[in-house]
């Protein structure tokens, strides 16, 4: 409690990055480009992306691509749209998006557009709003958007909204935090937000934060330190996060350091994670605390990257 | 990871743990290879359901077993016993994987992909969801495969809306379950459903259903949502209508004669440019279809083709609450001094239609007098003002009679008589009545001085002609949520003011002692622009703009205000101030791009420049949210991008004067930036440019 442990975070996941030997990283072994996605981009909140060994992360991420243009989790894992956009978006970190055959993966992620404008994940067809905000913002950061429907996408993610103002996975789909997120993000990348109610979708937000100051992500259900970042971008992004206490997000936050050995968990003393430790670090970077670099909400990628994107000449 | 202790691990552990890792990896090596080769032997497939079983996270392992089922379907020829037992081997092993982790979104599909086959019996599927959802009523996962099983088996609406009364039954604490209810319930409204058509009975039984949630447990919050639901379902109106407009019915507006205007001269109460007359309708809804086919205005001379109506909305969805035109009076019509019969006809012609898809079917009509007036203003009186100084000791207290009574007028009739209203039903004030006087009960908590608070608020709205009641009531409950519920102070805070403005703006009175004239030393005749003053009020959020498009000269300075969306209304603003509020960034003041008469604008004393997170940046027009065309979004004219945002917001503005003193972002070179921006600029923060 007190303040941010930004260097044993770091060593942490640099620790992990290496560890190939244990129970966990075999079982999280088919998500890794995800885990890559979280642990650089920390890394780079906090300022030490060059504590890595970029080539050797591009070599392995190129590896991951398949035929078709997508990419795996790991190397000989199939291609999915989720280890998709995390690959994208580590390259983007590292500048080097021109590494990608942009025309093989836009032509990928636009595939998987459906007659509705939804989002499969691949092939085998399971439909999500995740999805949607994968392809919007994968799309967007390659500047391919205009290769898929966006007003059909839209016109999905809007069946997907729901009486009180949020977004579920699907048509009829429970409201929840991390869906909100990203069709709320999904909305604000292509100019869309005029359908979101601020005013009723920033109070159901704001009501995810309980008496110990923690988020959670629907009603009634445990605080989590990751629902600091799906609620708290979701809420910035309509302009409503001052509905929230920011001070007690921030006790919450790092009261679930191990200010020992580093790494941020979902509750006060449980098991720390990558996964946890950058949506800590991301939350405070909403939150506007020191010594860790701005965020940008919608595409989850700091800032400085993203206006490098848009904004270069 | 999600509730597992935090624990160092003992040596021996640490051994045993590696052994494990070592026999998994090994377990995943085998089966990706087998995937790679396309090996589906019995061996190789049983492998995959015991990866399945420890990891149902595996993605690869559900793709693969489709392959392996898809060339085991193909080889059996259709026989149905085989076809069973190869379809039945995957449901066994979803339920395996379901039973580590019932969260599985791989397992999950994969039980979907395997019923879509159509060859499954569904009967068992409900007695699965029966059991998934006795373990976690909330698994959502449950919820969306119910939701697909009921749309194989067909079944209807009302026998899932019964389930989900059996599940509030159980346990009222289910909010999936409310969800779910609340999606139904709407299909079967919306379908008109017979016993789903008498929208009074319909709600009066689900108020009914919903109360006993609330009141519980005030703290679970399974009900609330539901519950704002169905208010919003009570009160919200049916048809789009004319809330207000500019001109208001009635007036008699002198219109200097285009030679005569410009930068602040005013000699009368309204003053605007004859090239340049806006004609503002305000809704009570988003309206698409206001054009010059389903709006006439006609005047002496005709011009009513030439008009171009624009939605005011930061969006470019061609629908708005706000439409604007602008009526260019002809040089030709100038030169006589007669007055002009305006009359503008909304909604005669079918065309304007509400977002929900109902039709415009209230037609109004607004009529009022335009004079030209040509008269040069005195000689030896400089026709325009000095800088414009937002001090108290230039305000003169407004007196009733000293300037035309058409303001006094105007404020009588802000708000537009609509008949559909006036004999609107009573079931609505009813239901609002009862509801009002059950959650009384309750004020001692939250949720009741909320629901309280919302439900008065509610009330008002039914009526829009008459005072506001209850409104000293309604702000104390607010100023009593700050400090019951203090991490969401600005929630009530922002309520609290929206409240504010509503009792400041609904009566004439009201809004008349808050009417100052505008007094410049250079002037010694009363003849300054007349001032709304809503400022040190401790407003957070804005609102009632529809009783304020009158106005010219505006300052809302010494608020707490960081947004001003909805400003966009007030097309006749020409003087703004939004000093000492806490403005974070240029792209909260997109509105002001609107606002196409504004002169002077101060936004000095604010918090430009000083946070790292820009609340506004995705509600703002710019290539991150692809809302720009290529060529209105020429990066080469800045020098560099860091100030994108001011450019945006100020580029096309002719403004004569400009305060930004007071913000982290001034410097120099933002300085020289706006000088070089804003050519027609006079005034930088109290400074002549040159």
């Amino acid at each position: 409690m007190g303040e941010l442990a930004a260097d044993k975070h770091v060593k942490y996941i640099l620790a992990v990055e290496k560890r190939k030997d244990n129970f966990e990283s075999a079982v999280l072994e088919h998500l890794r480009m995800n885990g890559a996605y979280w642990g650089l981009t920390t890394l780079d909140l906090l300022g030490k992306l060059d504590a890595v060994d970029s080539n050797e992360i591009i070599e392995w991420i190129l590896k991951c691509q398949h035929e078709s243009g997508g990419f795996a989790g790991n190397v000989g894992h199939d291609p999915h749209i989720l280890y998709t956009l995390s690959a994208i978006q580590v390259l983007a970190l590292f500048d080097k998006l021109n590494v990608l055959d942009v025309d093989k993966v836009s032509t990928y992620i636009a595939g998987l557009q459906n007659e509705d404008g939804s989002f499969s994940g691949d092939i085998w067809g399971e439909v999500d709003t995740r999805f949607s905000y994968i392809a919007i913002c994968g799309l967007s950061i390659l500047k391919c958007l205009d290769k898929i429907n966006v007003e059909r996408a839209v016109n999905y993610i809007i069946s997907c909204r729901n009486v009180d103002g949020g977004f579920g996975c699907t048509p009829g789909g429970e409201s929840h935090a991390g869906q909100i997120f990203c069709c709320v993000a999904a909305l604000a990348i292509t100019g869309a937000l005029h359908y979101v109610d601020k005013d009723l979708l920033g109070w159901w937000l704001c009501e995810r934060q309980v008496k110990s100051g923690g988020l959670n992500g629907r009603p009634e259900k445990l605080p989590d330190v990751c629902y600091s970042w799906w609620v708290l971008s979701s809420l910035t992004m309509i302009d409503r996060v001052h509905w929230i206490s920011k001070e007690k997000l921030i006790k919450f936050i790092l009261n679930c350091q191990d200010t020992e050995n580093g790494g941020i968990s979902d509750r006060p003393d449980d098991a720390v994670d990558i996964f946890h430790t950058y949506f800590g670090v991301a939350g405070l970077s909403l939150l506007e605390y020191p010594g860790v670099k701005a965020v940008d909400p919608a595409y989850a990628l700091p800032v400085d990257v993203v206006d490098r994107i848009f904004f270069s000449k | 990871m999600h509730g597992r202790p935090r624990k160092p691990l003992k040596p021996v552990d640490e051994a045993a743990v590696a052994a494990k890792a070592e026999k998994l990896r090994a377990l995943q090596s085998e089966f990706l290879s087998n995937h790679q080769n396309k090996i589906y032997s019995k061996e190789a497939v049983e492998l995959s359901a015991k990866l399945l079983e420890i990891n149902p996270e595996l993605y690869t392992a559900w793709n693969y077993r489709k392959l392996a089922v898809q060339q085991n379907l193909a080889q059996c020829e259709s026989d149905p016993e085989s076809v069973n037992s190869i379809l039945n081997e995957e449901l066994k092993v979803v339920e395996n994987a379901l039973r580590q982790n019932f969260k599985s979104y791989g397992a999950w599909h994969h039980r979907k992909w395997v019923l879509e086959k159509g060859h499954s019996s569904m009967d068992k599927e409900l007695g699965l969801l029966d059991k998934f959802q006795a373990m976690d009523a909330r698994n959502f996962h449950a919820w969306n495969y119910r939701r697909f099983v009921a749309a194989l088996m067909k079944r209807s609406d009302e026998d899932e809306l019964e389930h989900t009364q059996n599940m509030i039954d159980k346990n009222l604490s289910n909010y999936s379950a409310w969800h779910n209810r609340s999606v139904l319930l709407s299909n079967l409204m919306k379908k008109a459903a017979p016993g789903f058509t008498n929208k009074d009975e319909v709600l009066t039984r689900e108020y009914e259903l919903v109360r006993e949630a609330l009141f519980t447990d005030e703290d679970d919050q399974s009900g609330w949502f539901y519950h704002l639901w169905l208010l919003d379902q009570t009160v919200r109106s049916e048809f789009p209508l004319l809330v207000s407009s500019w001109p208001v019915e009635g007036s008699d507006i002198s219109l200097p004669a285009a030679d005569y205007l410009d930068g602040c001269a005013s000699m009368n109460v309204f003053h605007y440019s004859s090239r340049n007359f806006p004609l503002v309708l305000y809704f009570n809804q988003y309206v698409r279809g206001v054009n010059s086919s389903t709006v006439s205005v006609s005047c002496g001379f005709n011009l009513n083709a030439d008009l171009i109506w624009r939605p005011l909305s930061s969006n470019d969805s061609q629908s708005a609450k706000v439409w604007a035109t602008h009526l260019a009076i002809p040089d030709a019509e100038l030169h006589s001094s007669e007055a002009y019969q305006v009359e503008v006809k909304v909604g005669f012609s079918l065309g304007i239609v509400s977002t929900t898809g109902v039709a415009y079917s209230h037609p109004s009509q607004i009529s009022f007098q335009l004079h030209l007036q040509k008269a040069p203003l005195e000689s030896g009186q400089d026709s325009r003002f000095g800088r414009i100084q937002w001090k108290d000791d230039c305000f003169a207290v407004y007196e009733p009679g000293s300037v035309e009574p058409d303001l006094v007028n105007l404020l009588d009739n802000l708000t537009i008589k609509n008949e559909v209203e006036s004999t609107a039903s009573t079931w609505q004030a009813r239901i609002i009545d009862d509801e009002t006087n059950i959650f009384r009960d309750l004020l001692d908590c939250k949720i009741g001085k909320l629901t309280v608070a919302r439900l008065l608020t509610s009330y008002n709205s039914l009526r829009p002609l008459d005072k506001p009641v209850h409104c000293k009531e309604v702000l104390e409950l607010y100023s009593e949520l700050m400090k019951l519920d203090p991490s969401h102070y600005r929630y009530y805070k922002d309520n609290h003011s929206l409240v504010l403005l509503q009792q400041v703006t609904s009566s004439k009175e009201s809004l008349l002692s808050r009417c100052f004239h505008y007094r410049d030393s250079t002037l010694s005749t009363n003849g300054g622009p007349l001032c709304l003053r809503l400022n040190n009020l401790a407003i957070s959020q804005l609102g009632s703009f529809e009783k304020l498009l009158w106005v010219q000269m505006l300052d809302l300075s010494n608020n707490e205000l960081q947004s001003i969306e909805g400003l966009e209304a007030l097309q006749l603003l020409s003087q703004l101030c939004l000093s000492n509020n806490k403005f974070r960034s240029f792209t909260a003041l997109e509105s002001l791009r609107c606002l196409k008469s504004l002169k002077v604008l101060d936004i000095s004393q604010n918090e430009i420049g000083s946070h790292s997170i820009d609340t506004t940046r995705y509600l703002f027009h710019s290539p991150l949210s692809h809302s720009v065309g290529s060529c209105d979004w020429n990066i080469n004219y800045l020098s560099s991008k860091t100030y994108w945002e001011a450019f945006f917001v100020l580029k096309d503005m002719g403004l004569t004067q400009l305060d930004v003193a007071g913000n982290a972002i001034t410097s120099q070179s933002f300085n020289v930036f706006l000088e070089k921006l804003l050519p027609t600029l006079k005034w930088l923060d109290g400074v002549e440019v040159n």
